[in-house]
């Protein structure tokens, strides 16, 4: 117990002030607290926030020029990219010796494929020049303006030079631009050419068509969860297991029987031939454009909307709607303005989790999405892994993640987030 | 490190009493490939070496992989299975070992060296050939119209008078934009340098235009199968060991239209960054299973043409269906009567430029 005096502080049983006694052992309480989180804190901070930030810094990260030519990039600044004239021959001369220890090291050919992203040909450049460099020697076989011109024409072109300097930066735009159908030129950022604008039409498709599922989504997953919570115990879990059922079956076994329902020779077109309803020469269409992929997508993440429906309903006392019809209310009206609101913190944590895993899917697209129906996921899956383009992967990445995080900003501020409810 | 090695032998001749056991891992497409791969190489080497070997159906992504492993600085698997143009792009980005064909593969049984007996097949530094494969299309028999004959030239695929009916592609500018330009009037030699060319794009996507209400895109191999299978679609293009197993293993009513067929390649890499051991493992299997009998071995399991010319003698029949392989081959003189190579540097500069302006085209 503490001690009081008159009128100084309270004092703890060691004489020390009480406050300062209690602020230390409170804080040897949250170091326990903390150390018991330790392993899970590290855990995330190595497993999942590095990696994702040190693949985000690669959309801008671009030190591979600077790096494999310093002495070239160096001699380029004297250079005025703007006069159309080809670079002199110090230029070219620091290229060489440049080159003759890329060559050595083989990471021409890794600067080629980075400089084609910018300007097709530059690949092949790179390539078939390394071989031919490797066998200069940087002083006797001076001058080597001509030489190079010789070895490729493309040495010979004001462009080239152009793109090396543009792309000389230790950090780019140059892969945000591209994400937003740009690019980064000697002229500052400029359009991409028409035919090849793509990803903003992606973006934009990817943001409407996820939001259709997420409607869609609650349309249908509104009811069964209504149900689940109302029904009596044995047949609600049944439900429930009709529900989950889904979940155990894999992804891909799952998109490919839509195909099979879905296809003009497929199970439902069969079906409304067969019935009358839609004649043999005119079957539906309903796969390999937007329809199949919202039909679906919205099948496979029906219970990502379920189930937070269902745990924030079976919370809401029954008690409630039968007061409001005793008091006179219609049924509609007992609904309406006594159960839904009490539901819509769960209407708010599906159409997350929903519109979120939407947003990233892109087997299923890939699959029954034909030309209209893929979303930007698919392009960035090119990127990684066919083009070698982390860059710009990299970007398209970012961007998405930051429109997730606008959008659920956005929701905070007009529902409000701490009306989220996962479960009771 | 050394003490650890030390230990784990001795611990492994005591148990295993005599050799140490050993592991690589080869990464591969899976389905009938592998088990063609597994019958062919896999299972002779481990006999005569001990050697236990995993399969890792990788392929598909063995690009993106293996750049994450080497950034990782740790290198997993062994040999890998890949296409000439993933060949290419690893070779490029420092990602797969350089290979001396004369002094790191086998001769030909005659003598002649390897340089030779793969000849051109040989399209990178780091690749090594295993199969020839091509892109063609099939057809489905039941679906030619009364009357007409079944097709049998690639413009077939662009007259919708003569064939109606659903087309399969692959969502890829590859090999449609080179169909497209042939059937446009562009003679076969001159068909890269105006694809070089905006106007050659144009021009091949324009053509592309005129049968674009009527195609089904395709990603995957197994796509076309099935949607001929199912009658979905009048002809489509596919590997042609797709189009083997689903006429003489599935008994469906389709043929193989072979004009204009693109070749390509499969073979192995080694990745870079492999520990000395692991890599002389790795180059003593490829010296294996890139030998003459052994690359005819494995076209009794699938229908793919062995790389090398002295290997084409000794291709055998079906080890299952006992049917004459030779006639099933890409590379067969009745099939390759009009051929089409695939032009890797082409794409390797093209690749990613022409594939934005058809996807933007395919989004239109």
């Amino acid at each position: 117990m503490a001690d009081t005096t008159a009128n100084g502080p309270v004092l703890a049983a060691d004489g020390t002030p009480l406050k300062q006694s209690l602020a230390r052992s409170l804080r040897r309480q949250k170091m326990r607290a903390l150390m018991l989180i330790a392993p899970l804190l590290v855990f995330v901070l190595l497993s999942f926030i590095f990696p994702i930030a040190s693949m985000l810094f690669r959309s801008v990260e671009n030190g591979i020029v600077q790096d494999t030519l310093p002495e070239t990039v160096a001699a380029l600044q004297q250079w005025d990219e703007q006069s159309g004239e080809l670079p002199d021959e110090e230029v070219y001369a620091a290229f060489i010796r440049d080159m003759i220890i890329a060559v050595d090291n083989k990471e021409h050919t890794r600067l080629g494929s980075r400089l084609n992203y910018e300007e097709t040909g530059m690949s092949s450049m790179f390539r078939r020049s390394g071989r031919a460099i490797g066998r200069l020697d940087p002083v006797e076989d001076a001058p080597f303006k001509e030489a190079l011109i010789d070895i490729h024409d493309g040495w010979g072109e004001v462009g080239t030079w152009q793109t090396i300097k543009t792309h000389a930066v230790p950090l780019t735009n140059g892969y945000f631009l591209n994400a937003v159908d740009m690019q980064r030129t000697v002229d500052g950022a400029q359009a991409q050419p028409e035919s090849k604008q793509i990803l903003i039409t992606l973006f934009g498709r990817t943001l409407q068509m996820s939001l259709i599922i997420t409607g869609a989504c609650i349309l249908l997953g509104y009811p069964i969860a209504w149900l689940l919570a109302n029904l009596r115990m044995r047949t609600a879990n049944l439900l429930m297991i009709l529900v989950l059922l889904p979940f155990w079956t894999s992804l891909l076994v799952r998109t490919s029987a839509w195909k099979v329902m879905l296809q003009q020779q497929g199970v439902i077109n069969d079906t409304l031939v067969w019935l009358g309803l839609v004649d043999d020469a005119a079957r539906l269409v309903i796969i390999n454009n937007q329809i199949g992929t919202i039909i679906a997508m919205t099948h496979i993440l029906l219970p990502f909307m379920i189930l937070p429906m269902y745990s924030v309903m079976q919370t809401i006392p029954p008690s409630y709607t039968r007061a409001a019809k005793s008091l006179g209310a219609t049924n509609w009206t007992a609904f309406w303005r006594v159960y839904f609101p009490q539901s819509v913190p769960g209407i708010g944590a599906g159409s997350i989790l929903v519109f979120i895993l939407a947003i990233g899917y892109y087997i299923t697209p890939e699959i029954v999405g034909g030309t209209k129906g893929v979303f930007i996921s698919n392009r960035i899956a090119y990127h990684i892994s066919s083009s070698l383009n982390w860059g710009l992967a990299a970007a398209l990445g970012t961007i998405l993640l930051a429109a997730v995080l606008i959008l659920y900003w956005a929701y905070d501020r007009i529902v409000g987030i701490d009306n989220v409810k996962l479960g009771g | 490190m050394k003490l650890t090695t030390l230990l784990m032998s001795a611990t492994a001749m005591t148990v295993a009493g005599s050799a140490i056991a050993e592991e690589m891992t080869i990464v591969s497409w899976g389905g009938a490939y592998s088990n063609s791969q597994l019958k062919a190489y896999h299972e002779p080497y481990s006999e005569k070496t001990g050697v236990t070997i995993i399969n890792d159906d990788s392929s598909a992504e063995a690009v993106a992989k293996l750049r994450a492993m080497n950034e990782a600085g740790n290198v997993t698997w062994d040999v890998v299975d890949v296409v000439a143009a993933d060949a290419i792009r690893l070779c490029d980005e420092g990602l797969a070992l350089e290979i001396d064909a004369d002094t790191q593969l086998a001769a030909a049984p005659d003598g002649t060296p390897a340089s030779e007996d793969f000849g051109d097949l040989i399209v990178s530094d780091c690749f090594i050939p295993q199969i020839v494969y091509s892109t063609t299309f099939g057809y489905r028999t039941d679906m030619v119209p009364d009357g007409v004959e079944p097709p049998s030239e690639i413009c077939s695929v662009f007259d919708l008078e003569t064939y109606p009916g659903k087309r399969a592609l692959e969502k890829r500018p590859i090999n449609n934009m080179e169909w497209a330009l042939l059937c446009d009037g562009v003679a076969k030699e001159d068909v890269y340098d105006v694809l070089e060319t905006e106007e050659g794009q144009d021009q091949a996507l324009a053509k592309l235009d005129t049968i674009k209400g009527d195609v089904i895109w395709w990603s995957a191999g197994a796509d076309t199968p099935q949607l001929l299978a199912d009658g979905e679609i009048f002809m489509g293009s596919t590997y042609n060991g797709r189009l083997f197993s689903v006429i003489e293993e599935q008994n469906q009513p389709v043929a193989i239209m072979w004009d204009a067929q693109v070749f390509d390649l499969d073979g192995w890499i080694i990745p870079t960054g492999l520990s000395p051991e692991r890599e002389a493992r790795a180059l003593d299997y490829i010296m294996f299973a890139t030998d003459t009998q052994r690359l005819a071995d494995q076209a009794k399991y699938i229908s793919y043409g062995p790389a090398r010319l002295s290997s084409a003698p000794l291709v055998g029949t079906h080890a299952e269906l006992g049917i004459e392989m030779a006639p099933h081959m890409p590379t067969d003189p009745a099939n390759a009567a009009n051929t089409f190579l695939y032009n890797y540097e082409f794409w390797a500069d093209y690749r990613d430029d022409i594939d934005a302006k058809f996807q933007a085209w395919l989004a239109q």
